[in-house]
């Protein structure tokens, strides 16, 4: 029960004025920025990190968080109202979402959403709570050998986990370690890969990579439609809202399992936009209502929300416990961390016990109050919907640029953000993960730092990977992780034999 | 990036196979350029340890891997359909263009007039405003941007070779 009283403490940091106020001021900027194409979660707050710069760290983290809360929040608002889901994640919710909306139940589905939203956080922050300290203090009797273990883990989880071809997983993986690598080396201070390009010697900052892959790219892939916006209007009065409250519980099957997966979607780094199709599916294949899915019902709507905010809660999870961030945003959110002066990683549950239980309580309060803001106002952020892509696009590019330019007030790395603009279009449509490129830049000094002191302590043998039950489990299970797709078509060829056999006795002509 | 869009544009479309091939050799060859740095750069044991281009030398060998994985697959399973076609290239290089421009113009006269002139010439150019309303709400929103950052939050941004806002005193 010691976490309580942590907790409890960190409430009593968080209820200051300032501290509700900038919540507040960050869940209104977060919907907003989840509203607007081109802005999303990640490159949403790598902008916006650099306005926290003069602020405490425990504010930063609030507002910084609360932002990402309201994106998560908003995503819905696009999806049920206008059929353009905002955000990656929210793409699930327009299957059903979009539909009621059209057949008037808009305020319905917006109450569900927001709900379930929140039900689906709150479920991934007790977890939090109560699991991410006994991870850190588990984690502090690692060496560098299991934290590169964990690392290993976390990128072979991409490739075992992703979808589509895991040479596309490795490429982003290995452009993002090696991008990584440009600058100096941490051990021997020798410049590596400048090429003689004495801009290069800062590296590729991952913050103006977040910013121009998905900032500039999604703005090229929208303007590819030529965007038209033709939503529905959508009153949410108390009635709707307690209407669809006393329906809700009806649905705490899925609700739970739902969460489950976003739980397990998010600490293990699959991320939000998986974890929301994952439930979705699921839900659509246990419910009894399952062949209606796609038409308006309100458990298509629950399904997807509810996994994507407890994956995109419970990504925090390894990125407060372990340093490793499960998500992009995460990412961003642990990149802040550094610049404010703090490690991450298990030592934070020691040392900075004010931080890591203010952050930890603004998750509860961040919840509610974003839950409360997004149902009383939903009308103002679909007025701004109406506002012109015209106006948008470009005050977007220059928001994209002011944020790429603050990181470390160069004008190289808005051209930069420019160029990853580019790769981020050519990525998406040709369907290469973006989230590996992002978590390598930003692990790869740490996982190479690691990797390096392992193999000094055992002079160069690999098998200290092996060398205790803790770190032969860990690199074991990334093996297998990353062996998976190879196991797994191996599997479907030893169950399936005749069908294979079948098609080399027809006849080819 | 420059190749695949010049490779298909002439025939109102890319296709899906070119666009996936060409990219798979340019990660292929960042790969090898990649290898070639970390060789030079002493990718073999050193007597204190793994060399400074250890860790790349194996992630650039990756990069040429699955380079190499990605367009074999692509050969395979010839992916049906276009990239993008004329119209959408077209509209992709309508703001990919200004927006270059428009970084040009951030590094000769700052950013904040360069950005009211972008946000007005796409609302007039793209967008078919009316001249002045699209120079009062470019206006408007550098203002507030303006206020924003050098007023409240004390963040300075860039102003330029040529600082046209001297007179403004930050």
């Amino acid at each position: 029960m010691d976490e309580l009283g942590a907790l409890f403490h960190g409430f009593a940091v968080v209820l200051s004025p300032l501290n509700l106020g900038l919540m507040i001021v960050g869940i209104v900027l977060g919907v907003l920025i989840g509203v607007l194409p081109g802005l999303g979660g990640a490159n949403g707050v790598a902008i916006l990190l650099p306005l926290t710069f003069s602020m405490s760290p425990t504010s930063a983290i609030i507002m910084l968080s609360c932002i990402y809360w309201g994106a998560l929040f908003g995503g819905a608002i696009t999806s049920i109202l206008f059929n353009i889901p905002g955000e990656p994640w929210s793409v699930a919710t327009t299957f059903d979402g979009y539909p009621m909306a059209q057949n008037g139940q808009a305020g319905k589905a917006l109450a569900a959403a927001f709900t379930s939203s929140f039900v689906g956080a709150f479920i991934a922050v007790v977890m939090i709570t109560f699991l991410a300290p006994l991870v850190a203090k588990f984690a502090l009797k690692f060496g560098p050998p299991e934290f590169f273990a964990v690392y290993l883990l976390t990128f072979c989880s991409f490739v075992g986990m992703g979808k589509g071809s895991p040479f596309k997983i490795l490429a982003s993986m290995a452009i993002g370690f090696a991008l990584a690598a440009v600058g100096m080396d941490t051990v021997t201070g020798q410049l590596r890969l400048t090429f003689g390009i004495p801009d290069l010697m800062r590296g590729f900052d991952f913050l103006i990579a977040v910013i121009g892959l998905f900032g500039i790219g999604e703005i090229l892939l929208s303007m590819e439609e030529g965007l038209k916006f033709s939503g529905k209007t959508a009153k949410l009065n108390p009635r709707v809202v307690l209407e669809t409250w006393k329906e809700l519980p009806r649905y705490w099957v899925t609700s739970l399992r739902s969460a489950a997966v976003g739980i397990w979607m998010g600490v293990t780094p699959g991320g939000a936009t998986p974890a929301s199709f994952m439930s979705y599916g699921l839900a659509k294949k246990m419910s009894r209502d399952g062949a209606k899915f796609g038409t308006g019902q309100v458990e298509g709507v629950v399904a997807p929300e509810t996994a994507a905010h407890a994956a995109g809660t419970s990504a925090l999870l390894p990125m407060l416990a372990l340093g490793i961030p499960g998500s992009p945003t995460a990412a961003v959110l642990l990149g802040g961390l550094l610049i404010w002066g703090l490690q991450p990683g298990p030592l934070l549950f020691v040392e900075q016990k004010d931080f890591v239980w203010g952050l930890i309580a603004s998750m509860y309060l961040g919840n509610i109050a974003g839950l409360l803001i997004v149902l009383t106002t939903v009308p103002l952020f679909a007025a701004i919907l109406r506002v012109p892509f015209s106006i948008i696009a470009p005050v977007i590019i220059v928001i994209c640029a002011i944020g790429a330019y603050t990181v470390h007030t160069a004008m190289l790395d808005v051209w930069l953000m420019l160029g990853f603009g580019v790769i981020g279009y050519v990525f998406k449509k040709l369907d290469y993960p973006l989230a590996p490129l992002v978590l390598a830049l930003v692990l790869g000094d740490k996982a190479e730092d690691s990797f390096r002191q392992a193999m000094l302590v055992s002079q160069g043998d690999l098998a200290i990977m092996w060398s205790n039950l803790l770190v032969g489990s860990i690199t074991g299970l990334a093996l297998l992780l990353l062996l998976w797709p190879l196991l797994s078509r191996a599997w479907a060829g030893v169950r399936r034999p005749k069908r294979i056999e079948l098609n080399r006795e027809q006849p080819v002509d | 990036m420059e190749q695949d869009r010049g490779a298909g544009a002439a025939r109102g479309g890319v296709s899906m196979l070119a666009v996936e091939v060409v990219v798979a050799v340019l990660v292929f060859a960042l790969g090898l350029t990649i290898l070639i740095g970390s060789w030079t750069l002493g990718s073999s044991w050193t007597s204190d340890g793994p060399g400074p281009g250890y860790f790349p030398f194996y992630i650039s060998l990756i990069m040429c891997v699955s380079g190499v994985g990605i367009a074999v697959q692509a050969l395979r399973k010839r992916p049906e359909g276009i990239f993008a076609d004329g119209q959408q290239l077209r509209q992709v290089l309508v703001v990919l263009v200004p927006a270059a421009l428009y970084v040009l113009a951030v590094q000769l006269i700052g950013l904040y007039i360069a950005s009211a002139l972008y946000i007005a010439l796409f609302m007039a150019l793209l967008g078919k405003y009316s001249p002045v309303k699209s120079t009062v709400a470019a206006v408007a929103i550098m203002v507030l941007f303006f206020l924003l950052f050098e007023v409240w939050f004390k963040v300075p941004l860039f102003k330029g070779a040529f600082n046209l806002l001297q007179f403004t005193g930050y």
